[in-house]
């Protein structure tokens, strides 16, 4: 079935190939990157969107509302329109009094923040659903999803939570258990490649530098004198730390490190395998002028890799959310020593 | 590098949706689901306790009566053995009471025959003095007289002819 579908697509691919070839590094950014509106498909030459609300606050004009589909193919409106080149292209540009083109303020309820908004909701209104569950079924084990959710939760807060940070875990047992349910829901709904899924959510930088910002407040404002003073003072041979503190640098400048390795690790893996599949995907539109026999049999290859990441992706999915929340737990476990 | 640019946009959208899914998950959605999960644990582990504990009773009380058992036997055994004892001593008593009565009733009965004999004896004897007096009236009517001094030969001679004979 998927193979067909497959063919029919290469199919309508085969004559956009003839034009010219096909820009799988276009491709493949336009679907990691953030954008305006939501791209479901393209029939023939004509795109299928999802336009979203742009949010702009021009300097001269103040507040500006309107739907991103008033930009299509580079068009202007109210003086704003789509960069189409040099450092700014993809992002919404206005005109300034002198002709030049300056970023404005930007609040766009862009892909990615419709993504984030869409998978906090979900989020809340599950754990807030199983709350509620919980509180009308006092001392009941529940089963089926919920069960799965009740299994995950209890490993977090007792593996993870518990044996990580120590016995004054408490305070931060509801910020961990979000950010593991947040990175998991947004994981799990970037790997869903139809509308509404498929934003490139914990792929972004933004949203994992607020996530590992977080952590790094969680970490460094909950420290005890112990921590700080392993940091500028550690527990080294003295020549290591007078005249040069080499030591206290290195350790101070592991404080930035941590949150920042967190950063990355979580953007670097999820952007990595939404590449690797849309690239793989893509593989399929680059060999249609190769022949019908070498397409043909690189679409089998590419589904069957592509059904082997899809695999791998869901469960990095859950892998990076409890890497993420487990790293956390270990350095706010490691700031909380006496 | 745009993508390793953070998004003013999208940083302003992130901290704010976070930062609320976040309050309102750590008021009203983690607590409540991890104190449940706590309390269930503990339910639990008490009822495990419990049941421990009731076990150990059980087998404790299980102990106890076979303690009870026990002793009861041990009891029973005492006593039989005492019973024994008193029953042997009862027959013995009775025993020895029946001897002694039948010792008794013997030695009256042997006295009394004694003293019939003795009284035959002696009305026996006297019989017989009487009747060899007469005999010996008869015979030597006319020779001797019927005085004292032969009276008293004749005793003599009984006497001495009864010790003879035992």
């Amino acid at each position: 079935m998927s193979l067909l579908l497959v063919c029919l697509f290469s199919l309508s691919f085969h004559m956009k190939a003839e034009e010219g070839a096909v820009d799988v590094q276009d491709i493949v950014f336009s679907h990691i990157k953030d954008a305006y509106s939501w791209h479901i498909t393209q029939v023939g030459e004509h795109d299928i969107s999802v336009p979203l609300p742009v949010i702009v606050k021009g300097k001269a004009s103040g507040w500006h509302m309107f739907l991103s589909s008033r930009l299509d193919g580079g068009k202007e409106y109210e003086g704003f329109k789509l960069a189409q080149e040099g450092d700014m292209a993809g992002k919404i540009v206005e005109k300034s009094a002198d002709g030049e083109w300056t970023r404005p303020v930007d609040l766009s309820m862009t892909k990615n923040v419709c993504g984030l908004l869409l998978s906090s909701v979900l989020l809340s209104l599950s754990i807030l659903g199983a709350a509620r569950w919980y509180k009308r079924h006092p001392g009941e084990a529940p089963g089926g999803v919920m069960g799965m959710l009740d299994f995950v939760v209890d490993y977090i807060y007792e593996e993870v939570i518990k044996k990580s940070i120590g016995p004054d875990y408490r305070p931060f047992t509801s910020y961990l258990l979000t950010v593991f349910f947040f990175i998991l829901f947004s994981n799990l709904l970037g790997v869903i490649p139809v509308f509404p899924g498929g934003a490139n959510l914990t792929g972004n930088i933004t949203i994992t530098m607020v996530l590992a910002f977080c952590t790094f407040v969680a970490v460094n404002l909950f420290g005890t004198k112990k921590y700080w003073k392993d940091i500028f003072w550690p527990d080294t041979p003295l020549f290591l730390k007078l005249p040069m503190p080499i030591m206290p640098f290195v350790e101070f400048f592991g404080v930035f490190t941590k949150p920042f390795a967190l950063m990355i690790r979580l953007f670097a893996n999820i952007m990595a395998g939404h590449t690797i599949i849309l690239a793989l995907t893509s593989v399929i539109f680059i060999t249609v002028s190769m022949g019908v026999l070498i397409n043909s049999s690189m679409t089998v290859v590419s589904v069957a890799f592509c059904i082997f990441m899809d695999c791998l992706e869901l469960f990095v999915a859950c892998l990076q959310a409890y890497i993420f929340t487990l790293l956390s737990a270990n350095y706010i476990g490691a700031a909380r020593v006496r | 590098m745009s993508l390793l640019t953070p998004d003013s946009g999208l940083l302003f959208w992130m901290v704010l949706s976070f930062g609320i899914v976040l309050v309102i998950l750590s008021k009203y959605g983690f607590p409540v689901i991890v104190k449940a999960i706590e309390e269930r644990k503990t339910y639990i582990e008490k009822s495990l306790e419990n049941a421990r504990k009731a076990n150990e009773q059980l087998s404790g009380i299980q102990k106890e009566a076979e303690k009870i058992l026990a002793a009861a036997k041990e009891q029973q055994e005492a006593i039989l053995k005492e019973a024994m004892v008193e029953k042997e001593h009862i027959i013995d008593e009775a025993r020895q009471q029946a001897t002694t009565a039948a010792r008794l009733e013997m030695e009256a009965a042997t006295r009394q025959i004694k003293e019939e004999k003795e009284r035959a004896l002696r009305d026996v004897r006297s019989e017989i003095t009487d009747l060899a007096i007469a005999i010996a009236e008869k015979v030597m009517k006319d020779k001797i007289n019927h005085d004292k001094s032969q009276e008293d030969i004749i005793n003599k001679l009984i006497d001495e002819m009864s010790f003879s004979k035992s």
